[in-house]
């Protein structure tokens, strides 16, 4: 069964139809990232998933409940899952461990404090008072709150907006690991890269629709499409748009009778396919 | 599989929550709690005056004090802070949890309670030892005083929490609760003597709680002699507690149904 499964999940507010019918099939266990401009529709359909907004239209079952959920049911749902918000700047008066071993209190199984403080690399934080964290210590905070109660599915907004490269990694290290543990993340994210680096499938959203799913390597043709090979000649760069690479360089190699001078090969990166898709979808 | 955790239990455990959080802001834990003696020092200082025989204005003003400091405390506190939680995501962020939104609310009444306690205290010591304020000695007055400072905090709280869907920001909100406390305070006989405004203010404070709260209290810390002194020579017990329980439903009400974990 899947984790989520959604079907012509719609929502307008006023005139403006920010979702025009999503679906979505996220099995167990995968890292799924949902891309899109803003005001594509991406934060509206998480939010809607995340139970924190009604729809107007479709059929949404996650870990089979809904999640517009109320009363105890909604409590069981909220009891395995996980969401990390972009920053909440809540509750400066605490310290990292209190607020961390508060929220533990909240959920039926929760993970050791102590594990999660160390998963999350806060260890030597425990005893700061929040207000005194910096920007990416706050986010891995944030992190902490989202996964003390061990759950099966994870939401994460934007999660390394704000990071440096070095803390980048660290972060998805963090997110490696818990793929390993068999936890479901639903992810998204501008950083195109990041897309690349953790999730198993990305979905393309833009004008309230889901434009492609596909694998990172995959989308847009990307895996097909043509790779541009360039080089120096004498004076001039020059450059070759092919679907066989291979090919011109054996040929450029024999034509320089060897090395060939300052030599690339790029295939188009998640990136330029990303904006290719949006851009497209503009039109 | 264990069991997730009761409402109660997790409301307990934010009311500790709450109250390690209030005490840790120094600056607001002083003044919140002192703010009723600063007020009771100035006025007391001020008005020297007996306003009725064998009642000084510090005894009238006391009841007066105890009455607003359960509005401060509880509905303007909540209706400011709220807000502001709200802004910076803290709310929302709790709404992602299991928690339910009747435990938010217990750990919310158990600071508003525990803080109440304190400043009756503080209030009390110092009426006792520097401005002669007269303790009641009959246990139906202490009584009536416990009923009034649980029923009047739970309204309070109430209340606050319902009125905190009415700031659009956290900013604004001390501008929109404040005067509306402060105005409420003058109608309702705080600061001065209730039967010595003009009738259309009586009126229109008797529709609010405060009014109501502050007569409870004077009939509590004045002689049974100054009932004949109230607008309805009476201290009219029975209208008191009607009225604070029709203002909890309402308060409570409005905070299940209408309160708000998010910006938009």
């Amino acid at each position: 069964m899947n984790v989520i499964e959604v079907k012509g999940l719609k929502k307008s507010y006023g005139q403006v139809h920010a979702v025009r019918g999503v679906d979505l099939s996220i099995p167990a266990g995968e890292i799924f990232a949902l891309l899109g401009p803003n005001g594509a529709g991406k934060t509206t359909t998480v939010e809607i998933l995340e139970g924190f907004r009604s729809r107007d239209a479709g059929q949404i079952s996650i870990l089979g409940f809904d999640p517009h959920s109320q009363g105890y049911a909604a409590r069981q749902w909220r009891d395995r899952i996980g969401i990390v918000l972009q920053s909440a700047a809540d509750a400066g008066d605490l310290t990292v461990i209190e607020t961390v071993r508060h929220f533990s209190r909240y959920y039926s199984n929760p993970r050791k404090v102590d594990e999660v403080m160390s998963a999350v690399g806060l260890e030597e934080k425990s005893g700061a008072l929040i207000r005194n964290l910096s920007g990416g210590q706050r986010r891995r905070l944030d992190v902490a709150l989202g996964i003390i109660g061990n759950p099966e599915l994870l939401f994460l907004d934007e999660p390394t907006t704000g990071f440096d490269p070095e803390a980048r990694r660290a972060f998805w290290g963090l997110i490696e690991k818990m793929r390993g543990n068999g936890t479901t993340i639903l992810l998204t994210t501008h950083y195109l890269d990041e897309a690349e680096a953790l999730a198993d499938r990305v979905a393309v959203i833009n004008n309230g629709l889901i434009i492609e799913t596909a694998t990172p390597a995959q989308l847009g043709g990307r895996a097909t499409s043509q790779a541009v090979v360039s080089w120096r000649d004498g004076s001039q760069v020059k450059s070759e748009a092919t679907d066989n690479p291979t090919a011109v360089v054996t040929d450029l190699s024999v034509h320089f009778d060897g090395e060939i001078p300052e030599l690339t090969v790029i295939r188009p990166s998640l990136e330029d396919i990303y904006l290719k898709m949006i851009g497209g979808a503009d039109e | 599989m264990n069991k997730i955790p009761s409402a109660l239990n997790i409301g307990i455990r934010r009311g500790g929550l709450e109250i390690r959080q209030f005490a840790r802001q120094r600056e607001s834990v002083v003044f919140t709690l002192l703010f009723p003696v600063i007020l009771l020092a100035i006025f007391g200082s001020v008005f020297k005056d007996t306003i009725a025989p064998g009642v000084t204005f510090s005894q009238y003003f006391v009841a007066g004090m105890i009455a607003s400091g359960l509005v401060n405390t509880g509905f303007q506190a909540l209706a400011i802070t709220i807000p502001m939680e709200r802004d910076v995501g803290g709310l929302k962020r709790l709404r992602g949890t299991p928690m339910p939104a009747s435990s938010y609310f217990i750990g919310k009444a158990i600071l508003i309670a525990v803080s109440m306690l304190i400043q009756i205290a503080l209030l009390f010591g110092f009426g006792l030892v520097f401005f002669g304020v007269e303790m009641p000695t009959e246990l139906s007055k202490w009584l009536t005083f416990t009923w009034l400072v649980l029923l009047g905090s739970a309204c309070s709280t109430a209340l606050g929490i319902a009125f905190s869907i009415v700031p659009k920001s956290g900013r604004g909100a001390s501008a929109v609760v404040s005067p509306i406390v402060i105005i409420l305070q003058f109608f309702s006989g705080v600061f001065f003597v209730f039967t010595q405004l003009p009738t259309w203010m009586q009126q229109l404070a008797a529709i609010f709680p405060l009014k109501w709260l502050t007569q409870g209290m004077r009939s509590v810390f004045l002689p049974d002699s100054f009932a004949a002194q109230e607008v309805a020579k009476s201290w009219e017990t029975g209208r008191t507690l009607l009225i604070l329980v029709l203002w909890l439903v309402i308060g409570v009400f409005f905070s299940i149904r209408k309160f708000k974990w998010d910006r938009d």
